[in-house]
């Protein structure tokens, strides 16, 4: 297990330096530089654009930038923003709460209605059910995010009034942030309602980000529950007398969940590099946004800080998801120890 | 089974209902923001968003901007002289005018001089302690060439300030009145020096404004409360609240659901909507603008004057504005729009005549002419859909012989390109400062913002160059406007671009905004505003 996990953790190191490379590489391809994004139609006179150059240090050579970049990142320096001023950790962190919230809560919805889906459509193959199952998947996996979220606003915040359009919390209500997860600060604060006002601020986008992720694991479940219903010992625990509700939650679905599993952490890694569509039409403060607007803005430092940590985070979970695989399937495990 | 579901929904459902429902006692008003500001020190940055968040709430400048006008009025100085050399300017300042206060800095005294020379010492002093922190550039304090205009700034007495130009410049008093030169507290510069903590002088901003920033979530929401102590008076509201929402659709959803009052830069297909929903109050007014097509009189044939005479014939500039502005657009004939003084509504502008303009092609010896059209790859106040404009320029432009193809780049990328020539026709336009009509005459069509400035013609004429020299030297009002005027006629006679439009600007509002005023300058101003009951 040592061994699978120093294999698996030494593709980390050569990964990572790889994102630095690329990111700082891609963001000086794109033309235009941060100087001038933020002069806009004003423009600034060629004397003054080289004196801001020399003086953020844009004007050295590019592989000197590139050196320096990555001995400040050694000492654990991300770089500050060029718009903001502020340090580029600072300003992940400040937003990366928002991701994870917004990430886990849309698994959370993505998991409860996708898996029973699933089991749903595998058990009554062949059925109008599972036809529907399937049918609904299929739409949601090939739903336009953008399209959907607009659609589940103007119907449930605008027509019904139910859910709020856009935000994390009311407007009427000030949340210190404590942890930055909005659901445990507004617990934390002594602001009555504040805690429904954030989680009716969370379903809605939740739903929206949740869909194609719910779409997959019903697939996934049905058609793993498939296999696994014709296997033998499922058989064996029919003629056995067992009820069919025994068979397929105890004996079917935990040889069925493997593959869901390994869908689920990906389809999560993805989630916690931030939902630039969902973000944007929910004013969901999260990383996506942040990047994207970096991007926009050339803001260089916060680009290869940005993309760095959100690369970092991925790393981590397809490891973590690695890890967990070999735990859940010995043979996995086994078989890159043989190797 | 299905009836729990059901009831959970519905539980669920009404909770919501009731949580939305709940009010408080302040009067809050909030604005639903286009986007977050860049950092709460407005010298720092040159966006709308960011002084909107900054400089229009939580800060005053010595001479203020009437709100709703293009005025200057007196801020924090009571008064001023100008000498009669037009070299110094002498601002008696206000006296009992409070700062804010916060967690970190109870301020002990009034505002003073000391103040003012301290704002102005950090933009222009590389020494000054402040001058490096947060990065330290000051792009419009050295886009309106501050540093060479101004000769020194002095102390006379705790309240009276002195400013000594190096040269008669006839804007001071309004570039005075931008967002640049807010006056912040030294006193509580120096504490935050003294804590070895610079940065958050700029983080977490003090100044003598009607809002005090209590908290900032970056992306997310901006909180203001309404200063007490005021000098001109507590605001009518007690809270304002910025909600940030980045897509105009969705500014527009929480409009109709009541979670903010006020909205700007609604997408232009949705006006007539909100004009007609009876509970949205949309105001409008013609925007401090200009779009227009910026013809390279560098690259041939366009240095004829001739040429650029026929393709203002050959456009139609109606179609254009039916079609792009969705009728929300004033056809420009001058390069200032309307609402700047000394707007020449004498001259005479080109008429639609197809007919005309291949008569003026052929005596310029111009046939089978293929040239580049440039267009904007992004949506700005003053063009709404830069493409569109620019397939029906093409469509008119072909009427009369000429081919025209089509360019576009990446927003940064352009205004590079575009900067240093590459164009041979350019879409682009611009929006006031400060409202002076040599913030549009000199810096877009003056000789020195021809090489490799914002003036995309290329155009340097010495008649007209010789005028707008001459009205920036002297102060005397009248005597400027005559000479903008006649500047005005060499322009349209030289026909360096095709003044397409002024756009309008839309603000829809509920119908319980109380007292709001459009700001000409494209700002967002929320002190005197009132929320009925």
């Amino acid at each position: 297990m040592l061994k699978f996990f120093f294999r698996r953790a030494s593709l980390v190191i050569p990964t990572f330096l790889g994102v630095t490379l690329l990111t700082f590489a891609l963001v000086r391809l794109v033309p235009g530089d941060p100087l001038e994004m933020m002069a806009g139609e004003r423009g600034l006179t060629p004397e003054r654009h080289a004196e801001l150059m020399a003086q953020y240090g844009y004007d050295k050579p590019l592989l000197e930038q590139y050196g320096l970049y990555l001995y400040e990142l050694a000492g654990g320096d991300f770089g500050r923003s060029v718009v903001t001023k502020k340090p580029v950790l600072q300003e992940f962190f400040e937003r990366f709460p928002a991701t994870v919230e917004l990430a886990v809560c849309a698994m959370f919805f993505a998991v409860l209605i996708g898996l029973p889906m699933g089991i749903l459509a595998a058990v009554r193959r062949g059925t109008v059910l599972d036809y529907a199952v399937m049918g609904t998947a299929v739409t949601g996996f090939s739903m336009p995010i953008f399209w959907w979220a607009l659609l589940l606003v103007l119907f449930f915040s605008v027509n019904l009034g139910w859910t709020p359009v856009s935000g994390r919390i009311s407007a009427l209500y000030w949340v210190d942030a404590r942890t930055g997860f909005m659901l445990i600060d507004s617990l934390l604060s002594d602001e009555k309602g504040a805690f429904r006002s954030a989680v009716s601020h969370l379903i809605l986008p939740a739903v929206a980000l949740g869909t194609i992720p719910l779409a997959i694991i019903a697939r996934m479940t049905r058609s793993s529950m498939l296999e696994v219903l014709n296997e033998d010992y499922v058989r064996t625990a029919r003629a056995k007398g067992l009820s069919p509700f025994r068979v397929v939650t105890v004996h079917a679905l935990r040889n069925a969940l493997i593959p869901v599993v390994t869908v689920v952490g990906l389809a999560t890694g993805i989630l916690l590099a931030g939902a630039i569509l969902t973000e944007t039409i929910f004013s969901w403060p999260g990383i996506g946004k942040w990047l994207i607007e970096a991007v926009r803005r050339r803001d260089y430092p916060t680009v290869q800080g940005g993309v760095l940590l959100v690369a970092t985070i991925i790393m981590l979970v397809n490891l973590l998801v690695d890890l967990l695989y070999g735990v859940i399937n010995p043979r996995i495990r086994h078989a890159s120890e043989r190797t | 089974m299905h009836s729990r579901l059901f009831t959970l929904a519905a539980g669920a459902a009404l909770t919501l209902v009731l949580a939305t429902a709940q009010a408080q006692a302040d009067k809050t008003l909030v604005y639903c923001s286009e986007g977050s500001p860049e950092g709460f020190y407005p010298a720092l940055y040159t966006s709308g968003t960011t002084f909107d968040a900054t400089s229009r709430t939580i800060y005053n400048k010595l001479v203020e901007f009437e709100r709703g006008s293009t005025q200057v009025v007196p801020g924090l100085a009571e008064s001023w002289e100008i000498s009669d050399d037009g070299l110094e300017y002498t601002f008696h300042l206000r006296s009992g005018v409070k700062f804010q206060s916060s967690d970190s800095f109870t301020p002990t005294r009034d505002f003073n001089a000391d103040d003012v020379v301290f704002s102005f010492m950090r933009q222009w002093d590389p020494e000054h302690p402040y001058h490096l922190v947060s990065g330290g550039s000051y792009e419009y304090f050295s886009g309106m060439d501050m540093p060479n205009i101004i000769k020194s700034i002095e102390k006379v007495d705790d309240m009276t300030v002195k400013f000594t130009l190096s040269q008669p410049e006839a804007p001071m008093i309004a570039n005075l009145a931008m967002d640049f030169a807010s006056i912040v507290s030294a006193e509580y510069g120096q504490a935050m020096l003294d804590a070895g903590t610079p940065d958050a002088f700029d983080q977490n901003p003090i100044g003598t404004g009607p809002f005090q920033m209590v908290r900032y979530v970056p992306d997310e929401r901006i909180d203001y409360v309404a200063f007490d102590d005021y000098w001109a008076g507590r605001a009518a509201i007690d809270r304002l609240v910025f909600l940030i929402t980045i897509d105009a659709t969705q500014r527009y959803n929480k409009l109709l659901a009541g979670e903010c009052h006020i909205m700007p830069y609604p997408n232009p297909a949705d006006v007539q909507a909100m004009m007609d929903n009876p509970d949205i109050t949309v105001m409008e007014q013609a925007g401090l603008n200009v779009g227009y097509l910026a013809m390279n009189v560098e690259h041939a044939p366009f240095d004829d004057v001739r040429v650029r005479r026929a393709v203002n014939m050959a456009i139609d500039r109606d179609a254009i504005i039916d079609a792009v502005y969705l009728g929300a657009g004033v056809k420009a004939k001058n390069p200032i729009p309307p609402t700047i003084w000394s707007y020449n509504d004498a001259v005479v502008d080109y008429e639609y005549d197809p007919e005309a303009a291949k008569a003026l092609l052929d005596e310029a010896g111009v046939q089978d002419l293929s040239v580049t059209l440039w267009a904007m790859p992004v949506q700005r106040p003053y063009n709404p859909n830069a493409a569109r404009m620019a397939e029906l320029m093409q469509a008119d432009l072909a009427e009369v012989g000429i081919t025209a193809e089509i360019v576009t780049y990446e927003w940064g990328e352009y205004l590079e390109r575009s900067s240093k020539g590459e164009h041979d026709m350019v879409l682009l336009g611009w929006t006031g400062d400060n409202g002076d009509p040599d913030n549009f005459l000199n810096v877009l069509l003056g000789c020195a913002a021809a090489k490799d400035g914002p003036n995309r013609a290329r155009w340097c004429d010495e008649d007209f160059e010789a005028l707008i020299s001459q009205a920036k030297q002297i102060s005397d009002v009248d005597q400027r406007t005559d000479l903008y005027e006649q500047a005005q006629v060499v322009f349209k006679d030289q026909a360096p671009w095709v003044t397409i439009a002024h756009s309008v600007v839309f603000m829809p509002m509920t119908n319980n905004v109380q007292n709001y005023l459009i700001d000409p300058f494209g700002g967002h101003v929320f002190y005197g505003v009132d929320l009925a009951e």
